[in-house]
Parts: structure tokens; sequence; C-alpha cells
């Protein structure tokens, strides 16, 4: 291995410190002892106690849990069948209109996606009088609008790569339309979706904005919690609560990023022993 | 090719004149009429009309963009045509969805469902049927039995060779015991000595099940080795219907005289057009071209003549007869390939022709070389004369 300069050393050190260190400092500072929170008063853990007292804290993280778990259900549903319609309808009329309108939420500011959804529920309240009033409904389902568009991208280029013979292949075996997307094309895609869900369930959990715009009295969300304590003053409280959402997310990359290891080693060490035992044929 | 197929072919032969015994007629399992499919203003295949009998080896032989894969998937119910008719097993099906259809398609990229084991891959089209599951495992292994995967049943498709799976993909289309199995492209991503084993493999394969294939191919040696008959495509159109030999040795047009198998083609004037001979005049060669049979053409007409390379003589020595259907040259260049050599000739008028020569002795030394000064001749019965 050829040597490395310094110079290329102390940019990766400088680049990972801007990075992370922030988030290390409040890690340390979330087994502080102090109630002030720059002020370091010894090795605690009472925070992380005081934090599983807090019942307004605590149901925040539950609302934000169902919240993001029921719409990024909604989300894969819906965005798979429109990433369906886009990789298999062909071409049709007002195809680039289409996709370029299921895609624009990426870039639509939030604030405003946000106000807009927040106006179409009053007035849809005043007109039909649902919804009764906000609360996790509206926050579910303003989260879809956003979150359906990455999960329509990531199916669209996952069905673009896919061999459409195979399920003509699965037709021309007696299987029908329906039967065909259920029993090839669903197990085929399975780890598209799975990745799907994930990312709309993060970014749910996540968004602060839409929910603000959204939300009733009875339906705080975690990060709506932490913003507004942080505006009344940061408690150590907060920084175990940031200090335990950063590890459970970082144990879960880990864990995804091994089951996938394991997988193409598996896959791989296959595909040498079938070459191998074609050579010795 | 083996006797069955050989006596299958004067059948059909028969049939396709109209003047048949009844006793073994062979019957007709896929019609094809007038079928045309367009695509915007594109006209992929144009007009056809075609029969296939009950247990052929039907070849479909075309360059890229012919059609032949349209027609095909048209048989499958994957596309449906602009106009026509496709009859199977003298069922209208032209617009009857494919999985209703009684054919079975094998794939050219195979399309194995890749979460599938090898069983569950044969078994899938039985289980569309609602085959009880005893049956299914018993028919599976009896499939898996024909091309010797037995041993591989519990493994999925990416752990397979390509010649695996290509095995694969063949008994999953057959396990359904389909009335025709349409092959597209079969052996186009097995590499040449596999795909050498795997044409007789596929012909005793269709043979023992005695199951009517219909094979897509832009490779005019397998055609020529599989096939009971092969129709060649060119731009949507279906140019001429035989079994290979009658392809090769009479051909109808001059593209089907180039495509399958290589030719020396004379354009010339037809000066002499009687009932058992015609002349033809080419300008290319130093003495008319005679050939020994009639043809339908015009006096003073354009006409083409073919000569198969292998049925050029070579000779240092002036033939006997050096009025007609010979020409003089240098020899260009030789070509080995091993079991023949071809020799490029260069003409007198500039022109090149190729002569094949079996290496049937290992002689140390060839007796025509390079810059030899040379005659090529040919028997006025070995002239093809086609129309362009």
């Amino acid at each position: 291995m050829s040597k490395r300069s310094p110079f290329l050393i102390s940019c990766m050190a400088f680049g990972f410190a801007f990075l992370y260190v922030p988030l290390l400092l409040l890690m340390i500072y979330s087994f502080n002892d102090s109630k002030l929170v720059t002020v370091w008063g010894g090795f605690s853990t009472r925070w992380y106690g005081e934090l599983f007292q807090d019942d307004q804290i605590l149901g925040a993280a539950r609302t934000s849990l169902v919240i993001a778990a029921m719409s990024a259900t909604l989300s894969t549903i819906l965005g798979t069948i429109c990433g369906l319609v886009l990789a298999r309808f062909g071409r049709f009329r007002g195809r680039t209109l289409f996709s370029g309108m299921i895609t624009a939420p990426l870039v639509m500011p939030e604030v405003i996606t946000g106000l807009s959804i927040l106006l179409l529920f009053v007035a849809l309240e005043q007109l039909i009088g649902w919804p009764e009033g906000r609360g996790m409904t509206t926050i579910t389902i303003a989260h879809v609008t956003f979150t359906m568009a990455y999960v329509t991208i990531i199916i669209q280029s996952r069905l673009g790569q896919m061999d459409e013979s195979i399920e003509e292949a699965a037709m021309d075996l007696g299987a029908r339309p329906l039967k065909v997307f259920f029993l090839i094309t669903l197990p085929i895609i399975a780890p598209a979706l799975l990745s799907g869900w994930l990312l709309s369930f993060t970014l749910s959990l996540d968004d602060l904005v839409i929910a603000s715009f959204t939300a009733g009295p009875s339906s705080t969300t975690l990060p709506m919690v932490v913003f507004s304590s942080v505006r009344l003053g940061v408690t150590p409280k907060i920084n175990a609560l940031a200090t335990l959402l950063v590890s459970a997310a970082a144990f879960c990359i880990v864990i995804a990023a091994i089951i996938m290891r394991r997988a193409e080693r598996e896959r791989e060490r296959a595909i040498a022993k079938a070459m191998a035992e074609q050579e010795q044929m | 090719m083996s006797q069955f197929a050989r006596n299958l072919q004067d059948q059909v032969a028969r049939a396709e004149k109209g003047g048949s015994i009844p006793t073994d007629t062979p019957r007709s399992i896929i019609q094809i009429q007038n079928v045309t499919r367009k695509f915007g203003d594109f006209v992929a295949v144009n007009d056809v009309s075609l029969t296939i009998y009950e247990g052929e080896l039907f070849s479909l032989l075309g360059g890229s963009g012919c059609g032949k894969t349209t027609l095909l998937r048209m048989l499958a119910g994957f596309e449906t045509p602009s106009s026509g008719r496709i009859l199977i097993d003298g069922q209208d099906m032209t617009h009857i969805p494919p999985f209703e259809r009684p054919v079975n398609m094998m794939f050219q990229s195979y399309a194995l469902f890749p979460h599938m084991t090898v069983e569950q891959n044969v078994a899938f089209g039985l289980k569309q049927d609602g085959m009880p599951s005893a049956e299914v495992k018993k028919r599976v292994a009896e499939m898996l039995d024909i091309v010797e995967l037995s041993a591989l049943g519990k493994r999925k498709p990416h752990q397979l060779s390509g010649g695996q799976r290509q095995r694969v993909a063949l008994v999953r289309a057959l396990a359904k015991r389909p009335k025709v199995l349409l092959l597209d492209e079969p052996l186009g991503a097995l590499d040449k000595k596999l795909r050498e084993r795997t044409q007789l493999e596929l012909v005793n394969i269709q043979e023992s099940l005695g199951v009517t294939f219909v094979v897509v191919t832009h490779d005019q040696e397998e055609a020529m080795t599989m096939s009971c008959r092969v129709a060649i495509m060119n731009q949507g159109r279906i140019l001429q219907v035989d079994t290979p030999h009658a392809m090769y040795e009479y051909p109808n047009t001059r593209f089907v005289a180039e495509f399958f198998g290589s030719v020396n083609m004379f354009e010339g004037i037809l000066v002499e057009d009687e009932a058992d001979h015609v002349v033809i005049d080419c300008p290319e060669l130093s003495r008319p071209i005679y050939v020994s049979h009639g043809v339908s053409g015009r006096e003073g007409g354009t006409a083409y003549a073919a000569i198969r390379p292998e049925k050029v003589a070579l000779s240092k020595e002036e033939p006997a007869d050096t009025s007609r259907n010979c020409s003089t040259g240098v020899v260009q260049d030789i070509v080995y390939l091993g079991g023949e050599s071809t020799y490029l000739v260069k003409l007198d008028s500039g022109r090149v022709v190729r002569v094949s020569l079996q290496n049937a002795y290992r002689a140390a030394e060839p007796e025509i070389t390079w810059d030899d000064r040379v005659w090529i001749s040919w028997q006025p019965s070995n002239v093809v004369v086609v129309s362009s």
C-alpha cells in the first residue's frame, strides 16, 4: 500500500471531525451530572432516568413512532403503485407531466407543503366535516404526500432494472396479471419496498415543519417537543434523548449492513461453486 | 438429422403440395393467416402467412429487426396482430391472452424466477393449472430427469451455470406439455462448444416428447442443423419456407442464397432462354454461364446466377470445354479452416470468387498455392438462377 500524505490524512480528520464532533459532544454531555448543559459536573446517568419519567417526551415519542409507521406503510403502498405505472405503463400522453408531478414534493419547500395541506384540511372540514380537527391522522396524511415521492423513485428504478420477460414468463405459464404481480414482481422488488419503507419511516420521524402545520393540540410529535423545549432552554434530558436516537439509528444501520454483507458473500460463494462444477463436467 | 425428422419432412412436403395420402397426413398445428403487425409507421411483420405442422422443429431465421421475434411473440400472445388471424390447433387465438394459450415460451434471457428454486420454477406453470401437488412433484422430477438436473432441484437460479439455467428454462416451458414450444434464440447465450452439444440435445428432447418447436434464430448454421423446415424472413416478410437442404440448393431469391450459406453471385443478362437451358452473359466472367434447366426469366433481362463455393472446381489445367462455365484468375488468398480451405481467386475482371476445397489428405504442400494462375469451372446443373 502506498504511503499517504500528511495533507490527505489531515483533510480526512478535519472532515470527520466536522461531521461527528458535535454528535460526540452531545453524547458526552448526556452523561453530565450538572443541570447546566455547558458545565461538566461529573459522570452520571440521572438524565436517562429522568427521561423515562417524562410522560410528555414518552408520549410524543409514541405518537411519532405510530405516525411514522402508518405513513411509511401508506406511502409504500401508494408509491409502489405509482412506480409501477411509471415503469410499466409504457409511453402515454402526459407521462412526463405525471412523473414530474410525483417527484415535485422532493424539491417543494416544506413550509409551502405544510401550509397548503393545512389549508386543504381546513377547507375539507368546513365542506364535509372531515377531518375533525387536526391530529395524528392529518399528520400521517401530510407525511404520506412527501414520503411517497421517495418510494416512487426507488420502486421505479428497481422495476427499470428488472427483466420484464420474467413477468412475461409467469404469464406465459398461466398466471393472470394480478397473480404475476403478487407471486413474481412483489417478491423480486421486496428489498426495494423495505428500503422505501425505512426511508419514509425516518423522514416522517424527522419531520418538524409539516408536522407543526398539521398537528393538533393532542398530537405533539417528538421533534416538536424537542424543538419547543430547546427554545425554553436546553436540558440535559434532551441530550440523553438524542443520544438514544442516534444509537438506535446507528444500531439499525450496522445490523442492516451485516445482513446485506452476509447475503452477498453467500451469493458469491454459491456462484463460485456452480462455476467449479460446470468446469468439472 | 434423424430418420423421424426426415420422414416428417417428406410428409410435410406432400401436404404442402396438396396431394397427400390420408393415412400419414401431418396435422397443421399453427396457421398464421395474413398477419401484419405495425408499430406506428414501422411494419414489423408484413402480411405473413405460414402453416406449421405437428411434431416439426420449425425455425424462423433472419437478421436483427426482420420481424422474427415479433412473429414469435404474437404466437405467444404478448403482441396482438394489427390484422390477420392466428390459429393454434384449429382454434382462433388472435385475441386470446398469453395465460390462456396452449403454447409455452422459452425466453432468450431464460427469465427464471430468481426468488424460487429450480423445482419451484418448473412447478410454477403446473400449479397455475391447479394440478394436485403429488402430481406436480412427480412431473417436476420427471422433467428435471430429462435434462439431468435432478440433483440441483433445491438450488436458486443464481447458483447455476449458464448451461444449467438454459436447461431449467427449457423444462420449465415444457412441464405443462404445451402443444407448441416457442424458443427465442434458445442457444444465443451459450459459448460455441456448449451450443453445438446443446443443439443435438434439444433435437433429441423435441423428438422424444413429440412437441412442436418453433425456434427463432439469427444463426443460419443452427437453423440448418436442427430444423425440419426453415422460414427466412427479411424486413417483415417471409421470403422462403423450405427444408434446409432445399433452402441451400434451391434458394428462390438473391437474399436467401446469400443469407443461407456463402455463395458467389453473378449478375448478368439472360441472352438465351429455352425450356431446357438458359445462357447468362456476365461481364465479370470471360465466358457465358450455361444453366442446364429452364428458369422463369425474360430474355434480355437481368438475371442472378448463384454458385456455391464448394461446387466450383479449381485446377491449374485447362478444363475440357473452355467455351462456357469457366474463367481464369490468380489465387489471391487461402483461408485455412481445418476441414476445408477457402481459396479466394481474383478473376481477370477483378472480381474475387470463393472456392471451397476439402482438405482430404495431410499432404505436406497443397497443390495450388498463392499467386498460381488457375482455372475455375462448374457443372451446368450446379448453377441456381435467382430473382433479386
